[in-house]
């Protein structure tokens, strides 16, 4: 019974996205008609995908629908249960905002690009998603995730008479398509375990496997979702791809393809292994940890503002790896409370880091569209022709701090409880591991702080410097209520966050067996807890409103001052030099360059100056002045194995010798060898 | 329920009235101890009223972030002091928000006051914001970690908690771990509140300014907002390291002869705090600021330590 309206919000969601990748490509001549289609019919199918999952999360039975396809193995089995619910509503919400700023920001495309096949692709990618979200067949499940590789790489590289978003694109498909290799290795042990290639099957699966299977199996779904996800070391493909993409892509990219990784962990290593051995979970909270702490440091540097943004999203990855680190070693520890606290830890920031970054991402978008850079060291004070867009940065740059009461302060929470709580409830190593890495996680929440101060104080803030104030406006209203829509979002899930939280309940069922958030609720409804051993208190709405309280009587004093003693505008005092200008500002790379120097280890800074003198270096004519920091993984990881991978391709070239002859000959051992294998005792 | 509310009106009045007073004491101490005549303990108060008498001057090149920081500097500051123990185990907004939101709600004033100083376009806020955020950056997981293992002996991040927990086990300040935790937060204290050897709050020399170089632009009664936001600040983080780590008089009842009794020795607690705070002021000379890291490393360290030798007990 409760199927049928979660089914036809099912179908009619993916009809509404195939048919509007069909029709946008039709109507590509009519770049005004496709904008419409485009925006038009993602906003439906997201809003049917929202509805669908929120019937998911609510409704108790998962729904399932399978079709057999006639070829072994293979079937177009979907299950719409509340872990794929939560999954696609996170989809839904960004993909709605998403819809509405496209709305305007795909405007500035007509007459330049083809709209038809931004379209396509869009609808294709949202598409995939969804299909990647609920699929319950493992080649379903992977054919989702390779169209959505191409598709998504398609769009990387959609400025492609740009050699970098080329560049780009192309190593988006390469390390798609080697996490998919891992991912089909892997699907094809559980195969060879279960017999099956439908995840009802793999249900509890780690039981069956031999320690041997069950640690290769980890190892290949780690390094595929992991890759997909961005985990450092494996995330240099993120800050070329995310940063060149269109920036309403670029959102949808941070906000939700990255998270498909996190939701094949989720859906691999809790719903199918069952209980792993806790080196497992370890492993996950270690690798979190090291992508917290690098991802955040890595952005401090950045002054391109996309690139910044996008280092960000490695470092919110690591912190919602900590999670499930978390949740796995409790599991196998058997505390079910404690691993539903770090679930929800999890997913929580999950849904909270889809919110602010696609918000950041298309608050950038939209300055990026007014301004025609991404590079941070142009601009400045531009709060003043775009309140709005900055109003709406400003949020989520809060939000993404960590700071009370907005949402990214909610999940942190739990991540530090369930860390806590970690001390008391496992073995002697890790107890001590826990709360280092909660003070790991307290580093990277004021690295991101100073992070985004930067961000949003060199971008918006003070003069402008190389742009001209009356040429940047505003964004069209579209794009500023897409921005407006996911900044309540942020305040809606900081500020009601025990309101939200019941939602998760029946993914936690799900995935636990058990209900757990009721435990995290107290106070009327008004607290969240943590009620296990390290438990603790807090409540983001009454800080909320406690802030709001207090701020009344400070305003009222400052205005009763300000009208009796006068408050009036006058040039900066600047310690009494008069004439202040644009170039006595901080910037990025000033703001950024104590933590340069306290982490030089790291960054391994160099820096070079050149002056060109006539007579004596007192009076240079002209001084050339390069800096930058080191790019240590690629130069010590990737660059090596690059080297390693052409050096073999050329010892490789002597067997092509391109004689008809040769391959001939090469067929024919291959296929002995074939026989002798498929004859083999 | 008339207590209760007799009792967070106190520690309102106490956040608002008393903090200027530590400053004052402080500052005295400090000129007694070398030798100069100093002034006299009120003068933070004189300083505070001259401000809210004083017109502002708004730089032109400030937008609305710069009015707003202060407001978010004050208001934080006196909402976090709600929600520290102070003369009972009880504090009017411990259910509210334990040490996690504490911390976060300091680093949230930290965050718009960096934005004001960043906002004006001179180069000495900028300074000052940069080398604020590098070094709060910097001392958080001292901090975490130092009060983590506070928090883990007593199995909460609540304070009521964790003052109730330190106040059963009147010894327990002995415990290594305790003070090796102890001795972390106060290094990173040294470093939050802006004293000698991290940042020296008297100078307004370019070199050596962090916060002061951030209000540098702020004026009138901004700048009293700031101020008097400081020094509450001030007073809050003194006051959760005594009420942690040296719960004495700390009743677990909710009467007003037990609210009296907690507020003299809490006084007295902060006062020994305060002179603890002068001699290392007076001993000291102030590092280079990248001298600074290597100090909180070591409060770092401390914390680590301190988390270790949890076991041996």
């Amino acid at each position: 019974m409760t199927m049928l309206p979660l089914g036809a919000v099912f179908a009619l969601s993916l009809v509404a996205y195939s048919g509007g990748a069909v029709a946008s490509l039709l109507s590509w001549r009519e770049a005004g008609l496709a904008r419409r289609i485009c925006c038009g019919t993602a906003l439906a199918g997201a809003i049917l995908t929202g509805i669908g999952g929120l019937l998911a999360l609510v409704q108790e039975t998962p729904a399932a629908w399978s079709v057999s396809s006639g070829i072994p193995l293979f079937s177009y089995s979907f299950t719409y249960d509340a872990l794929a619910g939560f999954f696609n509503l996170v989809l839904a919400i960004l993909a709605i905002a998403v819809s509405i700023y496209s709305f305007s920001y795909l405007k500035e495309f007509e007459g330049k690009r083809n709209i038809g096949v931004f379209g396509f692709l869009f609808h294709l990618m949202l598409l995939s998603l969804t299909v990647v979200f609920t699929a319950a067949n493992a080649f379903l499940f992977l054919i989702g995730w390779e169209v959505l590789a191409l598709v998504a790489a398609g769009l990387v590289a959609f400025y492609h008479e740009d050699r970098a978003s080329r560049r780009a694109g192309f190593l988006y498909a390469v390390m798609s398509h080697i996490d998919g290799g891992c991912l089909l290795l892997g699907f094809a042990l559980l195969i060879k375990v279960s017999g099956s290639a439908e995840f009802a099957t793999f249900h509890n699966i780690a039981a069956q496997m031999s320690s041997g299977e069950l640690t290769a199996a980890f190892l290949l779904f780690f390094l595929g979702f992991g890759m997909k996800a961005g985990i450092i070391p494996f995330h240099i493909w993120l800050p070329a791809a995310h940063p060149v993409a269109p920036s309403n892509v670029s959102g949808l990219l941070s906000g939700i393809v990255i998270k498909c990784g996190i939701y094949g962990m989720i859906r691999i290593f809790l719903d199918s292994f069952g209980v792993v051995p806790s080196w497992v979970g370890l492993l996950v909270l270690i690798v979190g940890v090291v992508s917290a702490v690098l991802g955040v440091l890595y952005a401090l540097m950045e002054h391109d503002l996309k690139r910044l943004l996008a280092y960000s999203s490695i470092e919110n990855v690591g912190i919602i790896f900590m999670g499930i680190g978390a949740a796995l070693i409790f599991r196998a520890n058997g505390h079910p409370l404690l691993a539903g606290l770090a679930l929800i830890a999890a997913t929580f920031h999950t849904l909270n880091h889809a919110m602010f970054k696609c918000l950041l991402f298309l608050g950038a978008g939209s300055v990026l569209h007014s301004t025609g850079t991404r590079n941070m060291e142009n601009m400045g004070g531009l709060i003043r022709p775009m309140p709005v867009t900055a109003f709406c940065f400003l949020i989520g740059a809060v939000a993404i701090s960590g700071l009370p009461p907005l949402n990214g302060f909610v999940s942190e929470w739990f991540t530090y409880q369930s860390l806590l709580a970690g001390y008391g409830a496992t073995g002697r190593l890790t107890r001590i591991l826990f709360p280092l890495a909660g003070s790991m996680l307290a580093l990277t929440g004021a690295l991101a702080a100073a992070c985004f101060v930067k961000a949003f104080a060199i971008t918006f803030l003070a003069l402008p410097r190389e742009l001209k104030q009356h040429e940047v406006h505003e964004s069209p209203r579209s794009m500023l209520v897409g921005m407006g829509f996911l900044a309540t979002a942020c305040v809606v899930l900081g500020v009601g966050a025990t309101w939200v939280l019941p939602l998760f309940d029946g993914m936690m069922n799900q995935l636990l067996g058990q209900r757990v958030v009721g435990h995290f609720i107290t106070g009327n409804g008004l607290v969240l807890a943590a009620s296990t051993p390290a438990g603790g208190t807090v409540s983001t709405a009454v800080i909320g409103v406690g802030l709001m309280v207090l701020l009344l009587p400070a305003i009222f004093l400052v205005k009763a001052g300000a009208k009796q003693f006068g408050r009036k505008r006058g040039p900066a005092w600047d310690c009494g030099l008069p004439g202040l200008t644009s170039q006595n500002e901080y910037t990025s790379t000033a703001f950024s360059k104590a933590l340069r120097m306290v982490f030089s280890v790291l960054y391994q800074p160099r820096r070079e100056i050149q002056s060109v003198f006539d007579i004596s270096p007192y009076f240079p004519k002209e001084i050339r002045f390069e800096s930058g920091i080191e790019p240590t993984f690629e130069k010590r990881l990737y660059n090596p194995l690059k080297q390693l991978i052409l050096s073999w391709s050329k010892r490789m070239r002597a067997i092509q010798a391109g004689s008809i002859h040769a391959y001939l000959v090469y067929i024919f051992i291959t296929l002995i060898l074939l026989l002798l294998f498929g004859v083999r005792p | 329920m008339i207590q209760v509310i007799a009792n967070s009106g106190l520690q309102l009045l106490v956040l608002l009235l008393v903090a200027p007073l530590f400053s004052g004491i402080i500052k005295t101490l400090k000129a007694r101890l070398q030798t100069r005549r100093g002034p006299c303990v009120f003068q933070f108060y004189r300083d505070l009223l001259k401000l809210f008498r004083k017109g502002m001057v708004i730089p032109e090149t400030a937008s609305w972030i710069f009015s707003g920081a202060p407001y978010v500097y004050f208001t934080t500051a006196i909402l976090v002091g709600l929600m520290i123990p102070m003369t009972t185990t009880y504090a009017p907004f411990s259910l509210f928000g334990g040490v996690l939101a504490v911390i976060y709600l300091l680093a949230f004033g930290r965050f718009f006051l960096a934005l004001g100083g960043l906002d004006t376009g001179s180069s000495f806020g900028g300074l000052g914001s940069s080398r604020e955020m590098t070094i709060s950056a910097i001392a958080e997981p001292a901090m975490m970690l130092a009060l983590f293992t506070v928090a883990l002996g007593a199995n909460s991040t609540n304070l009521s908690e964790m003052a109730g927990a330190a106040v059963s086990q009147s010894w327990r300040f002995l415990a290594p771990s305790q003070m090796l935790a102890f001795a972390a937060v106060f290094i990173v204290l040294i470093a939050e509140t802006g004293r000698i050897p991290v940042d020296n709050p008297a100078t307004h020399l370019e070199l050596t300014m962090i916060h002061e170089a951030m209000i540098l632009e702020y004026s009138g009664l901004y700048l009293a907002l700031i101020e008097w936001g400081a020094s509450i600040r001030q007073l809050v983080l003194m006051t959760l390291l005594v009420n942690t780590f040296f719960p004495y008089g700390l009743s677990s009842e909710q009467t007003l002869f037990a609210a009296g009794m907690g507020l003299c020795f809490y006084f007295a607690k902060v006062l020994l705090l305060a002179v603890f705070i002068v001699l290392i002021e007076t001993t000291n000379a102030k590092l280079r600021l990248f001298r600074v890291p290597e100090l909180l490393m070591v409060a770092f360290i401390l914390g680590a330590l301190a988390l270790i030798s949890t076991f041996l007990f």
